[in-house]
């Protein structure tokens, strides 16, 4: 996540004003309905302008993006944001160039002029272009409409239930030893209305969720503080993601839990404060190589980062070479049948997994989503593909990867969800730790950082507890893995069985520029990994 | 219409005031024209502009606030905004750190706009990528870039009588070479106030030199090494540990700027006695707005002043509570150094690595903001003076409060923009002694 996305999104950081506190009616205005009508002759507009300007090809995304997010911080509100934002993308292609423009105007004379604007730059662009733009085919669908399925609108729950449960979190976790706290909840939904030239009006409803919170426990004598963050996973869910259903989670070895399809922050909270005040007193890690047990609160950051991004055929051709960079898993080695992992190893992606951040019926090209293989018994067979990009890998259609932040951002390739599959033999985290003689168990997202072409990665955690001779002894502090990326998924010697499998997700990945985000989910069941790196990261200033 | 003047810009924000029934009304009106162009392996891929503008308005009663944005200016849409800001004013609980709406301010305009970079077309831009591919194609180097600028303006205004109105630009260009057997990759940027200065083919030579000599990267051990980092690289580290320089963070004990015992390191020499930074919303090479994101007035400041913490960063909350003077929190990052480019910094180094930027930084430990990330683009080892080979890029784990207490010599400052920084920097290439490597990565 990036920090200026986050800044931007709680409004604490805002270039004008600073929202400083929002409304308890908003989530009504927040559920006005679109209109469909509406968007439907906008859209022909801009189809129109574009046959009529001798555009090849034209898509069009009618976009309102609604966000809100209440940001607390003990016994305080800091901010309520409700932030709507609505307009018109419009992209063409002609003479085999892309050309695109927005408008934040929805009126038929701002999108035809912006359409011909697009065109303009198109052909602008077309001059200096060698290789023309060639897109695979997606049959037109009509009229057609998809939906995250929910159970209870994030966005119709009353702000003062919203606070309140933050602060009753925040008192939780101050009751149980927390210095400090902050608790933040974050609701988004994308109203989407794309229509293109192909015979495609698509009308999508898509909602998210994610509740990070932090604990701090300080000690003033010494100057020492530490943190925990909760272990929650941003959702694509309603509501009901906080409902604190019992069976949606699972007891650990070493008193911890683990959540999936449900979160009690209530009970995490607390056992937040409890654990940043045991970290003030964790003694160092030795350095030096462990085997590694990996909770899937934490795997699913290092699977996005060595996994998920190196496979994104836009870094493999070299489209993200002047930002994100390229990738080491090149097209030859799909040729060569490359060893990514040991032979446990398989990743999946999807754009359809229910509860997932990246689920959604049509991309922003409008092709119908799905899942496929990526990594097969350890070795690569496929990357993540959008329609001007599949014929480089001998597809006939594209995976379903393109993703706009927002009406006024041009849609690229963006990471489809990327999970580990469940190992196939009976395996409790259990049974996997008993295993172990010398390790570390590792839960929740810490310090994370990757080179640019997804090789050398450093991943930190929330909650680093020792292994002895297959028991979880005590908790240590200031450890860090260090990998390289190959021999890392090939020293993966076991995979828990389907019972363990969760998501992780990542809500503000940072891609593209302009830089845009996307939310996006990883599933692993706990993992284990034999010899791997752990540097001490204790410093004295 | 997403550019106002000013007349237009006060006409709008003085019928928001007007219709205003609440305690204390706030507005701010921003627009803005934003191009870009985004080319790779030699060849544009995506170009577009975007036109947005948006009015927010902020209404109080008592120390209960509404706030709500609408992107319509015509009178029925203005009258919309406010009461729909009032009525979720009345609704909101009480905001215990509420503070008013801030006084007049006097804001001393700052040079913001430029007209070249404005005038930018579809054209000039196609023109940027052609001049960055050319010279690539012709020498089998590939090009990855972006160019991205814009114009925007923004006016604030409120009941209490304060208005603000500035225009502003921004350019910025940066671009990868890599050789095309993938062994060799060089970067350039460059963050402009005034496109006319601007000439592509010129910039491109510097990555195209550093992709080109970069090819043949030996691995080095990891360890402690005397570092040469270019402005670029050493921006990355310097702007991240600036985003906590947060008062109220010190004073709570949660911070590298905490004191042991309690209360903040305000006044006391946390780096080399060399380190001298500043902000000043007017500096002619590195301009932003005269006033922060609240509204107010963005002063010129020592915020490190020769290695003593001279300014922390006080929201108007925050210092009330603790009797200190809140003002507009910096737009800016001057770092003072010396006269000598990254060239001569070679000239007087027996051995040390040459970092061309500094890539993926995330914080490990924010006790001791001990910041993790790679070199990329350009890492060469220096012996006697110059440079002997390029050197496969390292991972760094790395304090900046260490590394600007490890200070050999600094050069001379020149403007740079940061990967994931909102500051307009201005940032000299810096020579350090132990500099911590703690792995090699093979990217390339």
């Amino acid at each position: 996540m990036q920090r200026r996305d986050f800044l931007s999104f709680t409004g604490l950081g805002l270039a004008g004003l600073a929202l400083p506190y929002g409304r308890a009616i908003a989530a009504e205005a927040l559920l006005e309905p679109a209109d469909l009508a509406r968007r439907r002759r906008l859209a022909d507009t801009a189809l129109n302008a574009a046959r009529e300007g001798g555009a090849d090809y034209c898509d069009v995304r009618i976009g309102r993006y609604l966000r809100q997010s209440v940001v607390t911080r003990e016994a305080q509100v800091r901010n309520i944001v409700n932030g709507e934002s609505a307009g018109v993308g419009i992209r063409v292609l002609s003479q085999g160039a892309w050309g695109f423009a927005a408008t934040d105007a929805s009126t038929p004379d701002a999108v035809a002029a912006a359409t011909r604007q697009a065109l303009a730059i198109a052909r602008a662009n077309a001059r200096i272009q060698t290789r023309k733009v060639e897109l695979a085919p997606v049959a037109g669908v009509g009229e057609t409409r998809w939906a995250t399925p929910l159970r209870k609108n994030a966005m119709a729950v009353p702000i003062k239930e919203k606070v309140e449960l933050l602060l009753g979190v925040n008192a939780a976790a101050l009751k149980a030893g927390a210095d400090y706290v902050n608790s933040t909840l974050f609701v988004i939904n994308e109203q989407k209305y794309f229509a293109s030239s192909d015979g495609s009006y698509i009308d999508q409803d898509i909602h998210r969720i994610w509740l990070p919170l932090t604990a701090t426990a300080v000690d003033k004598a010494s100057g020492k503080f530490r943190t925990r963050d909760g272990l929650s996973a941003p959702m694509g869910m309603g509501y009901e993601y906080l409902d604190a259903d019992p069976a949606g989670k699972v007891a650990l070895p070493g008193g911890l839990t683990g959540y999936g399809r449900s979160y009690d922050v209530m009970e995490d909270a607390v056992a937040a404060a409890k654990h940043a005040r045991a970290k003030l007193k964790a003694p160092s890690v030795k350095s030096g190589k462990y085997d590694l047990v990996l909770d899937p609160s934490n795997l699913f950051l290092t699977i996005h980062e060595n996994v998920g991004h190196p496979l994104e055929l836009d870094r493999v051709l070299g489209y993200e070479a002047n930002y994100a960079g390229t990738s080491f898993a090149t097209l030859d080695k799909r040729e060569q049948g490359y060893r990514y992992g040991s032979e446990r190893v398989n990743f999946v992606a999807d754009k359809t997994r229910p509860g997932s951040l990246g689920a959604v019926g049509y991309d922003d090209e409008g092709v119908k989503t799905r899942e496929w293989d990526l990594i097969r018994d350890g070795i690569l067979v496929d990357y993540q593909a959008t329609r001007d990009e599949a014929h480089l890998l001998g597809h006939k259609q594209s995976h379903g990867c393109s993703y706009a932040d927002s009406w006024s951002s041009v849609q690229f390739q963006r990471m489809a969800n990327v999970s580990l599959k469940p190992g196939k033999q009976p395996l409790s985290v259990a049974e996997m730790i008993k295993g172990v003689e010398r390790g570390l168990y590792v839960h929740g997202r810490g310090s994370y950082s990757i080179d640019q072409q997804r090789y050398n990665a450093q991943f930190g955690g929330q909650l680093f507890y020792e292994i002895r001779n297959g028991q979880v002894a005590g908790m240590v502090e200031d450890a860090a893995y260090q990998i390289r990326t190959p021999e890392f998924w090939n020293a993966c010697v076991a995979v828990c069985d389907e019972r363990d499998f969760r998501l992780g997700g990542s809500f503000f990945d940072g891609k593209g520029q302009p830089s845009q985000v996307s939310a996006v989910s990883h599933g692993s069941s706990t993992t284990r990994f034999n010899g791997v790196n752990i540097i001490n990261t204790a410093r004295a200033l | 219409m997403s550019i106002f003047t000013e007349a237009e810009a006060k006409a709008i924000l003085d019928k928001v005031l007007a219709l205003s029934k609440a305690d204390e009304c706030t507005a701010t009106l921003t627009g803005s024209i934003a191009g870009n162009i985004r080319f790779a392996l030699n060849n544009v891929s995506t170009s577009g502009i975007v036109s947005n503008s948006n009015l927010a308005v902020q209404s109080a009663f008592g120390n209960r606030v509404g706030t709500a944005s609408i992107n319509e200016f015509d009178d029925a849409a203005l009258e919309r905004v406010v009461r729909r800001a009032e009525d979720l004013a009345r609704l909101a609980p009480e905001n215990p750190e509420f503070m008013p709406a801030i006084d007049k301010q006097s804001y001393k305009p700052s040079p913001t706009f430029s007209a070249s970079t404005a005038a930018i077309t579809p054209e000039f831009r196609a023109q940027v990528a052609a001049d960055s591919i050319a010279p690539c194609r012709e020498g089998k180097l590939t090009a990855a870039g972006f160019l991205e600028d814009g114009q925007s303006f923004v006016a604030v205004a409120n009941s209490k009588g304060n208005f603000g109105y500035q225009q502003a630009t921004n350019f910025d260009y940066t671009c990868t070479v890599r050789t095309d057997d993938g062994r060799g990759s060089g970067w350039v940027g460059r963050n402009l106030k005034d496109a006319s200065e601007f000439k592509a083919d010129n910039e491109v030579r510097i990555a195209m030199r550093k992709a080109t000599e970069s090819a043949e990267a030996k691995a080095l051990e990891p360890g402690k090494y005397t570092v040469i980092l270019e402005p670029a690289a050493a921006a990355g580290l310097i702007s991240f540990m600036m985003n906590f320089f947060d008062a109220r963070q010190a004073d709570e004990g949660r911070s590298f700027l905490s004191k042991k015992g309690g209360g903040n390191k305000l006044g006391e020499q946390v780096y080399d006695p060399r380190v001298n930074i500043s902000a000043d919303p007017w500096d002619p090479r590195a301009p932003v707005l005269p006033w922060d994101a609240q509204g107010l007035a963005r002063e010129k400041m020592s915020v490190v002043e020769n290695g003593k913490v001279a300014a922390l960063d006080y929201s108007r909350f925050w210092a009330k509570k603790q009797g200190k003077r809140a003002v507009g929190t910096p737009g800016n990052l001057l770092m003072a150094g010396g006269d000598k480019s990254t060239a001569e910094l070679i000239k007087g180094t027996q051995k040390g690595i040459l970092v061309t930027r500094t890539w993926y930084i995330r914080m490990v430990d924010p006790q001791t903001v001990l910041l993790t990330g790679l070199t990329r683009d350009g890492t060469f080892y220096i012996e006697n003076g110059v440079i002997k080979h390029p050197v496969k890029n390292f991972r760094f784990n790395e304090s900046p409060v260490i590394m600007l207490n490890n200070i050999e010599e600094l050069g001379r400052p020149v403007r740079v923009a940061g990967d994931e920084s909102s500051f307009v920097m201005m940032i000299p290439p810096m020579k350090l002694r132990d500099f911590t490597f703690t792995s090699l990565s093979d990217a390339v």
